[in-house]
């Protein structure tokens, strides 16, 4: 009994490294770059596009404006596809399929994203430059391929959803007389709605948060030009293409546009746990 | 306007949905056959077995499999007894509770960080607050967090999926707790968390952003776990976008892809195996 309380004692602990781990990485990331955006100053920080870091002049508005766009673009393109394939697989594929089809998702989540941003620089980068104009390295590019990516994380998360709605809904449907789409998009969509949901933020997350193939897609550009043919730098990548280099208030400049992509993560993770943290409870009641 | 006939209307928004599947399904295989097409002729043994030569535009990557392969297996290697031993507290040793909330949103949390920041993590507080510097052993503590949350969920929903019979008869034949854990629920459920553990060791071989910060891009064979190494993700970064050689980017990516291939396929067997044991 005493060995039996000591073990239940250790697993405990080991319990809390996600924990500890998650502590660490708030205090660290936000001890470096917390003090750089108050000496800035919030406006000079957040509210302008004025990023010289050898000058001293540290403005992220227009990445935080790049991020945003990319992400939209991105969930546009992931959330059509993502939710379309959640919905073929759960309702109108042969379940034999739907057991082949469901591994090659798992396959698209398990491509390195250098190789996504690879693929994107030889394929999609030059069809624009094409057939569109401009640079190619677009945010366009950068949507194109990060939808993509986010592929994986909305279908699979979207099935969870469909797949938890009560099997006697969906027959109770058909018996009525409705056709399989009339049940999908009249019952099945509106029941598993915040799970759905929930997929798209958690997806608008992960394209936020995206870092090299973006990089190798987006062209890195500081301007805001508010045409999607033009090249965009995101938070993510600013990071990633400066810190080699970056030393003292700079590096403190990267880990504060860290601070930034943080909260914003944390904002669009807590949201989707609320939502489908509520959904689950609802289906528990019912 | 005349209705449109239920009948018609689904079949447009099924052919519809169907031809987004088949565009995402084309997509894959375009990407796995186009890097295997442009790749495969250019390995050979010497690629796999000799340094690079002038930064990467002649000679091999073999550093950098030995180098993935020590960063990402030590990242596994720390993560899965911490991941397997959350699970088993979680499910074994615990009600729900508000610990267990807060442990769950912990991980939920930890699971939505990007990669890049927890490469700055990793490179502020392992490589310069610990002192570990740009290091194999800096690089597998930030995977090892990074993967942790998967393999925790997965561990917990292979050890939810053991039978609750199994546990009743081992405390009927008279075992302890810590013996029906290690005794019958972990053996029946280790399918299932090997599927965790490798998926896991796959995502930190393609992981680019955390390692550049962390295990830094030493082209050298790294001798111990305190030296830089690259791995082979950052490895093609470089050469791409260097522009140092198209021809070993290719072959690179080829090495990746069919790493990322084994492993996955790995996982599924691992998978079918737990599924028609009656695991889940």
């Amino acid at each position: 009994m005493k060995q039996d309380r000591f073990i239940a004692f250790i697993l405990f602990l080991l319990s809390l490294s996600a924990l500890s781990g998650l502590t660490l990485i708030t205090v660290f990331i936000f001890k470096e770059g917390l003090p750089l955006i108050l000496n800035t100053g919030v406006r000079d920080f957040f509210f302008s596009s004025n990023w010289e870091p050898t000058e001293g002049q540290f403005g992220i508005l227009s990445m935080i404006v790049g991020s945003l766009a990319v992400t939209l673009g991105a969930m546009t393109i992931g959330a059509v596809f993502g939710l379309g394939m959640a919905i073929v697989l759960t309702q109108f594929c042969p379940p034999k399929l739907a057991a082949v089809m469901k591994p090659l998702i798992e396959l698209l989540a398990g491509i390195p994203s250098v190789v996504y941003g690879f693929m994107g620089v030889v394929t999609i980068v030059p069809m624009i430059r094409t057939f569109l104009g401009g640079p190619g390295l677009s945010m366009l590019a950068a949507s194109i391929v990060l939808g993509i990516m986010v592929l994986p994380t909305v279908t699979s998360i979207s099935i969870d959803a469909l797949k938890a709605v009560p099997r006697a809904y969906w027959e109770g449907s058909l018996a009525l007389g409705a056709t399989k789409w009339q049940t999908t998009h009249m019952l099945m969509l509106k029941a598993a709605g915040s799970g759905i949901l929930a997929a798209i933020i958690l997806g608008m997350g992960r394209a936020l948060g995206e870092t090299m193939a973006v990089i190798m897609v987006a062209g890195n550009a500081l301007e805001m030009s508010g045409n999607p043919l033009d090249p965009v730098r995101t938070l993510t990548s600013n990071i990633a293409l400066e810190m080699g280099y970056a030393t003292g208030h700079h590096r403190e400049a990267l880990f504060a546009t860290g601070v930034t992509l943080f909260v914003f993560i944390m904002i669009f993770n807590t949201i989707a746990l609320v939502i489908s943290r509520r959904s689950a409870g609802k289906r528990g009641r019912s | 306007m005349r209705r449109i006939s239920p009948i018609v209307m689904q079949r447009i928004a099924v052919t519809f949905l169907w031809s987004l599947t088949m565009i995402t399904i084309g997509i894959l295989l375009y990407i796995i056959c186009f890097i295997l097409l442009k790749g495969l002729p250019q390995l050979s043994w010497e690629f796999l077995s000799q340094s690079p030569k002038s930064m990467g535009r002649g000679g091999g990557i073999f550093p950098m499999i030995v180098g993935t392969f020590m960063v990402a297996g030590l990242a596994v290697l720390i993560a899965a007894p911490l991941g397997v031993g959350t699970a088993v507290f979680l499910t074994e040793y615990t009600r729900e509770n508000k610990l267990t909330f807060i442990i769950r949103f912990g991980a939920d949390c930890l699971a939505g960080i990007p990669s890049i920041i927890y490469g700055l993590f990793g490179f502020v507080f392992f490589g310069i607050y610990l002192g570990m510097g740009l290091s194999v052993l800096s690089g597998a503590l930030t995977l090892a967090l990074m993967v942790l949350p998967t393999i925790i969920r997965t561990a917990e929903e292979a050890i939810l999926s053991v039978p609750y019979a199994y546990r009743e008869a081992s405390y009927g034949l008279g075992s302890t707790r810590w013996q029906m854990v290690t005794r019958v629920v972990l053996p029946s459920a280790l399918p299932g968390i090997g599927t965790g553990i490798v998926l896991s060791l796959g995502r930190s071989i393609s992981e680019t952003a955390a390692v550049m910060l962390t295990a830094g891009s030493a082209l050298r064979l790294p001798r111990s776990i305190f030296d830089s190494s690259r791995t082979l993700a950052l490895h093609f970064y470089i050469l791409v976008r260097e522009g140092l050689s198209v021809d070993k980017a290719y072959a690179t990516a080829a090495v990746l892809i069919i790493i990322i291939l084994i492993l996955n396929g790995l996982a599924y067997w691992l998978m079918k195996r737990f599924v028609g044991r009656g695991g889940s």
